[in-house]
């Protein structure tokens, strides 16, 4: 909402007061605003009048002027084709600032020029803003424009605007009035009201028209006549008005419409009254039915839609545009106004759909009932007085709407311990009054009444609001809440998660957040259950569609991006949820997944480095398993699951032999690089307990180690024979582990060697040779029986 | 005799001079201490003495002894330590050579914000709460006082999935939840942290996907002055102890009164710099107290009731504590971004 410091000041004294701290306390009142700005930014412009005015002798187009400013007469070199001898023009004097920049002194084609004769537009106006006269030279000025006074105080465009940015529900701020209101609040000065005085003939339009309402979505329709109007263009102050407003000049009649709109914020319309007819029918459009709107374009509309029809059809879209075959055009001559409320939910859903303007932003936000009759005067006074028009008497009135205001009472105690402030009631009473509530006391109490312009203020705590942004927060003093002792905290998988997530960052992966939308494809990739797809219904773009079901495909990405940008090694991880259906229902679950690509180690002058593979991979999940109480608890089976994954490595991850996640190389089909990733179920692993933290002895009898090496084939994995091995050790058999994998000489092509060391020991004796070999022994008998590995000779 | 001994530990000591190992002083630590050894000879005699010969004979030979051990030892200790600096020398290396790179990770900025926030607001009795976030138009409109085709869920545009279902626009949903779920145990304290997406094109300073924090109290008395100590402690904690607060009023259909919070810009000190565009403040944060409607729907009685809520935007304390100023960066994860925010700073 733009709002003009001329138009507002027509009623709230502003006299005492700069715009930029008017706009500053606005501010402090719930009021924002963007900007504060004028028509014109230029400055340095006086009223000329061109004295003589010769052609260049060895130009075309340049004239010589000599121009009277009033305390001096200058020579002017002026290009433009319509200057003439006795205008009165708009000149910019050297040391003048334009939006083009600063007028010197300077020689035109070996002439001095001492200024510069300015067009409309060499001002700053917006373009919509000038004529197309206008745009082919320059500007001049009417008869009583007074030589060498401020030309653009004399055209009004040194008017000043406040562009507010409005909260959705100061439905009374679109209107000057409602301004002046708020103004006057925060000010504490009175406001008056707009002049109506209306010479009306003596026939009553009641009797010459029908208004017929059929419909639910109009409380208010009120139609006023006027009568042999003349259309012809606005006084200055009403152009310069409505340009402060934001909204372009057009002629008297549209403009009166557009400015009594501005000042109530009642949305009007003007009908030729002879193309009209007299039956005017508000009702729902038909479904299908057309109409052509005042922008030429066919519409067709739906029985969501309001319009105003005559007998032989629709005539106009309500509250959003009217339509052309009762378009007020330059030979109208009776005019019919429509002053109406229509269902402010409605004209959303057809604003939406046809176009927004002026008129349905406010009939969205919502009008007051008792300004409609107001406003319909307003605009046959105006009408009467600036395009000559005759005002019939009488208005056709259809009227269901509620008219009565709200009364309201509070308590001084519930305002202050609402605000935490310690206000009087003489402040209170005070704040209410200037608002311009009316307050009556019944004990402690305010009874307040509130005007039906303040539509948003329905309860108690809205007249709290008020109290408080008129008193000004800035009273408000902090203090800590005075409330019981409570113990805060995480909930449990919160917890889970941000363990999960620093033992990660330690472990050198660095955290990344990704978008949870993706493609159809990339939702649907690395998950491998039953599920149906969570998609938008107005997605913003195909990459954008579908909530994922696996993290991985966002981690790729960053990858790509990454590598893209030279950032040659990739160790992330992200902590997030995925979203499916099923049976109907939305699901949720939190993974923790993870992307390693390149080098973890390295020391270049060394030679030295440790590139990612499986195996380091399984050493960080297995450290990060160790970390969350799982040590001995998992095992890594054969992927058959994740198509994504490269199918010789890749696993899936098991917790007390339940999967929990999984873990591979990225299948070569989707990625040419040798890249890892995993991904974990929080849920699935929180649904193993882990015991609490138990000081255990430390050892103190010695342990036996013994080495042994078993020849098998090359597809035999080494967990077949470890868990024989573990198996017949029992609890002897303190720990195991591989220190050798051999391929090559002695060993045949299709198979390998690898080499176990075993420890033995026993927490409350120290075991002997003896009883080791036996167990030793048996180990090796029994992966022999029940495998086709065999224990290698030396 | 006495001569005799003289003369050997002179020999000795003579000796001693040139030796340059521990093998020849171990040698001539037999020679002189063996039993053949001059010493030995020495004692041999003594068989041939009286017996007060004998005795100061005897202390004699023992003195003898330990002074030759006590030389011997100490040559040993010398060479020893000859030897000590002779092996330290050759194993010096250039300790100026690059290191052996060690990974570092670390949390995301995003996380990072929202970790102090909790901590924060742990400290202070709030217990961290989750909700959904593909969520009912229920929990994230209709029960904050946002009916169907009310205006204000324009500024809201939403990804809807069905009518009903939608990817919430606010955490804010999450006090509804909260507020249902203990409406027979009374006062809350809670934030929640999450995502929260909006049908936005990505811009330098627009996400469609973004994070909040809402903050929530609702108890017996509770007040805006309240609201504002929290604030206080909050905007301190983040952008530092000289830190100011300012109450602007504000409309959000859930909160009645509505506040928007101004911090004192934390560049400038409030003097008005580039950053708070010479005002000498910024905007953090909208808040208010939590609408009576609210509370009603969410089994709350009002009279007996108050509440305040608040929305923290973690990207825009982000972009604000560390100078970021383009949104997307929170989302392209460059790991040369990310890896910036992978340190302490220093217990603070």
């Amino acid at each position: 909402m733009k709002l003009s410091r001329n138009f507002v000041s027509d009623y709230v004294d502003l006299s005492k007061i700069d715009t930029k701290t008017l706009a500053e306390k606005m501010v402090f009142a719930g009021n924002e605003y963007e900007e504060i700005s004028k028509i014109s930014p230029a400055s340095g412009l006086v009223v000329g009048k061109v004295l003589e005015c010769e052609m260049h002798p060895e130009s075309t187009k340049l004239h010589i002027c000599k121009i009277d400013l009033g305390d001096s007469i200058k020579q002017i070199i002026c290009g433009a084709p319509n200057i003439e001898k006795g205008q009165k023009v708009i000149v910019a004097r050297v040391g003048a600032k334009l939006p083009g920049g600063e007028i010197k002194k300077a020689k035109l084609a070996g002439m001095e020029s001492e200024g510069m004769v300015c067009s409309l537009a060499e001002l700053g106006l917006d373009s919509k803003y000038v004529t197309e006269e206008d745009k082919k030279g320059i500007h001049v000025l009417e008869e009583d424009a007074e030589v060498g006074s401020d030309a653009l105080a004399y055209l009004g465009l040194d008017d000043e605007y406040i562009d507010f940015e409005l909260t959705s529900n100061r439905a009374d701020l679109m209107s000057v009035l409602g301004m002046a209101y708020e103004i006057g609040a925060i000010l504490n000065e009175k406001v008056k009201t707009p002049k109506v005085q209306l010479k009306e003939t003596k026939e009553n339009i009641c009797d010459s028209y029908k208004l017929s309402v059929q419909t639910k979505k109009c409380p208010i329709y009120l139609g006023k006549l006027v009568h042999n109007v003349t259309i012809k263009e606005s006084p200055k102050w009403m152009k310069e008005r409505l340009m402060a407003s934001g909204m372009r000049p057009i002629n008297n009649v549209v403009d009166i419409s557009n400015y009594v709109m501005l000042e109530y914020g009642q949305p009007l319309h003007f009908f030729d009254a002879d193309k009209l007819g007299n039956h005017v029918i508000v009702r729902n459009a038909k479904e299908k039915e057309t109409l052509q709107t005042l922008d030429t374009q066919e519409r067709v509309l739906d029985k969501n839609d309001i319009v105003i029809a005559n007998e032989e059809g629709p005539v106009c879209l309500a509250g959003v545009m009217g339509g052309m075959n009762t378009e007020v055009e330059m030979d109208t001559k009776n005019i019919f106004i429509e002053a109406a409320i229509f269902d402010s939910y409605s004209i959303r859903t057809t604003s939406k759909k046809i176009l927004k303007s002026e008129a349905s932003i406010r009939y969205e936000k919502g009008i007051d009932p008792n300004r409609t009759k107001l406003a319909i005067e307003r605009a046959a006074y105006l009408l009467q007085e600036y395009a000559g028009g005759t005002v019939t008497k009488g208005i056709l009135t259809h009227d269901e709407a509620d008219h009565k205001e709200k009364v309201i009472s509070i308590t001084l105690e519930k305002i202050n311990q609402v605000l935490g402030m310690e206000i009087s009631k003489k402040d209170v009473k005070d704040i209410f009054t200037r608002l311009g509530f009316q307050v009556d006391m019944k004990g402690t109490e305010f009874i307040v009444t509130v005007p039906t312009r303040r539509l948003d203020i329905s309860i108690k705590e809205d007249l709290i609001e008020e109290v408080g942004r008129i008193y000004g927060y800035d009273h408000v003093k902090g203090h800590l809440p005075l409330l019981n002792v409570k113990r805060g905290g995480r909930s449990e998988i919160a917890n889970y998660v941000l363990e999960l997530k620093h033992r990660l960052a330690s472990l050198g992966l660095t955290e990344v957040i990704t978008y949870s939308l993706g493609t159809k494809e990339e939702s649907n990739s690395f998950t491998h259950f039953e599920s149906e797809d969570i998609t938008l219904l107005e997605p913003l773009s195909e990459d954008k569609k579908v909530m994922r079901k696996s993290l991985i495909p966002s981690l790729l990405k960053v990858f790509e991006y990454n590598l893209a940008r030279k950032n040659k090694d990739v160790f992330i991880y992200e902590a997030g949820s995925i979203y499916y259906k099923k049976e109907g229902k939305v699901k949720e679950e939190k993974k923790i997944s993870g992307l390693l690509y390149g080098t973890y180690l390295t020391n270049d002058w060394k030679k030295e480095k440790l590139d990612v593979d499986f195996y380091l991979v399984k050493g960080i999940l297995e450290n990060v398993f160790h970390y969350m109480g799982f040590t001995n608890r998992y095992e890594w089976k054969e992927n058959t699951i994740i198509k994504e994954l490269h199918p010789g490595r890749s696993v899936q991850i098991l917790v007390d032999g339940k999967v929990v996640g999984y873990m591979g190389q990225v299948h070569p089909n989707i990625s040419k690089k040798e890249v890892y990733v995993f991904e974990l179920s929080v849920e699935e692993l929180m649904n193993h307990s882990v015991r609490m933290l138990k000081f255990k002895e430390v050892p103190k009898y010695p342990s036996i180690q013994k080495d042994l090496a078993f020849v098998m084939k090359k597809d035999m994995t080494s967990k077949t024979v470890m868990d024989i091995l573990k198996h017949v050790g029992g609890k002897m058999l303190n720990s195991i582990d591989v220190f050798d994998v051999y391929v090559g000489e002695n060993v045949k092509e299709d198979e390998k060697s690898i080499a176990y060391s075993l420890t033995f020991q026993d927490p409350t004796r120290t075991l002997t040779d003896e009883e080791v070999m036996v167990t030793f022994k048996k180990m090796i008998e029994e992966v022999e029986k029940k495998t086709s590995a065999r224990v290698r000779d030396k | 005799m006495k001569e005799k001994m003289e003369l050997l530990k002179k020999e000795l000591k003579e000796k001693l001079e040139s030796v340059s190992d521990l093998k020849t002083l171990n040698e001539l630590k037999t020679t002189y201490l063996g039993k053949k050894g001059p010493i030995g000879e020495l004692s041999s005699m003594m068989g041939s003495l009286s017996i007060e010969e004998k005795k100061n004979f005897g202390k004699a030979l023992n003195d003898l002894k330990t002074e030759v051990t006590a030389l011997l030892e100490d040559v040993r200790v010398s060479l020893e330590e000859k030897e000590l600096n002779r092996k330290l020398e050759s194993e010096k290396i250039d300790v100026t050579l690059p290191s052996t790179k060690v990974r570092v990770g670390g949390v995301h900025p995003i996380t990072r914000v929202i970790e102090e926030v909790e901590d924060l607001f742990i400290s202070m009795g709030y217990d961290v709460v989750e909700g959904p976030e593909v969520e009912e138009d229920l929990y994230n409109f209709e029960k904050l006082n946002l009916p169907k085709g009310h205006p204000a869920r324009d500024s809201q545009d939403s990804f809807y999935i069905t009518n009903e279902l939608l990817l919430r626009t606010q955490t804010s949903a999450v006090q509804a939840r909260t507020m249902e779920a203990n409406k027979e145990k009374g006062p809350i304290r809670m934030i929640c942290p999450g995502k929260t997406y909006r049908r936005d094109n990505d811009d330098a300073t627009h996400s469609h996907q973004f994070h909040q924090i809402e903050g929530l109290v609702v108890d017996e008395n509770v007040s805006l002055a309240d609201l504002k100590g929290t604030l206080e402690v909050f905007a301190k904690k983040m952008f530092g102890e000289t830190r100011e607060v300012r109450f602007r009023p504000s409309f959000f259909p859930f909160t009645e009164p509505s506040i928007e919070v101004d911090v004192s810009c934390f560049k400038c000190g409030g003097e008005g710099c580039s950053l708070c565009k010479g005002t000498g403040w910024i905007e953090i944060l909208g808040s208010g107290m939590v609408h009576p409607n609210v509370l009603r729907d969410c089994g709350y009685d009002p009279e007996k009731y108050t509440g305040f809520a608040f929305g923290i935007g973690p990207e825009r304390v982000a972009m604000l504590k560390y100078g970021i100023n383009d949104i997307r960066n929170f989302y392209t994860d460059d790991l040369r971004f990310l890896n910036d925010f992978n340190r302490t700073e220093g217990g603070k």
